[in-house]
């Protein structure tokens, strides 16, 4: 492919039991790409951390993949109360989550971590009070 | 072997649209973002949750199936969500590490 294609979803932070459904349709679509398999794998975790994340912490935002001929892209944006330590966030084991979250196998403290672990690269833009937003880099070469 | 063929060995079937999918090993975890991290592709998740949110966690992480030790029971709507999404799910009454075992003994 010679243009960049891109997919764009708005994730909805009110209903846990949907989350990942942007996720999901990520790995469909780069499957029919003809993507390999551990890309896709790798492609969808990062993916689909970064949406619990937004569902727990930010009441949802935006999700958009852009796939060229050497690498994808995910950025993920939200409107949340922002990352006050991140280095602390990229901890693993470290987790705000509330209980009744965990009750649910989440805040684990390793969403970030699997971010970064299962991407090439990873920046964060976070302003207390006013959102964060993830770019994360795999590359197809 | 294939996840079907568990079906003799004290493993029952919940739901299995992929039964052919190999399996070459386990992970044994509840914490969702645990699995993600450390289970491998084609590998048998061994697990007491049976939330939707596993199902999602399977498909993405790409695991042959999914077991539910201790004969925990999967809810009908997430049975449904299994099959569309082409997620295997087995159960069995032996705990965690007894699965382990026995599946160890198989592969």
């Amino acid at each position: 492919m010679s243009e960049k294609l891109n997919f764009h979803f708005d994730v909805d932070g009110t209903d846990f039991t949907s989350a990942g459904q942007a996720s999901v349709q990520v790995k469909k679509n780069l499957r029919r790409l003809g993507i390999a398999p551990e890309t896709i794998r790798r492609v969808s975790i990062a993916m689909y951390e970064g949406e619990i994340n937004m569902v727990i912490h930010a009441g949802g935002g935006e999700a958009d993949v852009n796939v060229s001929e050497d690498e994808i892209e995910i950025i993920l944006t939200d409107h949340g109360p922002g990352i006050a330590d991140v280095e602390q966030a990229m901890q693993e084991g470290f987790s705000t989550a509330t209980d009744s979250i965990r009750s649910l196998g989440f805040g684990a403290g390793m969403g970030l971590p699997n971010m970064k672990r299962y991407t090439d690269d990873m920046k964060i833009e976070t302003v207390v009070g006013s959102g964060t937003t993830i770019t994360m880099r795999i590359s197809l070469m | 072997m294939t996840v079907e063929a568990l079906l003799q060995h004290g493993f029952q079937a919940v739901t299995l649209p992929e039964g052919n999918r190999e399996i070459d090993g386990a992970y044994i975890g509840d914490l969702l973002s645990w699995v993600m991290g450390r289970a491998t592709a084609d590998n048998a998740w061994i697990t007491i949750m049976s939330n939707v949110n596993v199902v999602a966690v399977a498909s993405l992480a790409d695991v042959s199936c999914v077991i539910l030790c201790e004969g925990v029971v999967l809810p009908e709507d997430v049975k449904a969500t299994a099959e569309q999404k082409n997620v295997n799910v087995l159960t069995t009454e032996m705990p965690a590490y007894q699965a382990a075992v026995r599946l160890s003994q198989l592969i």
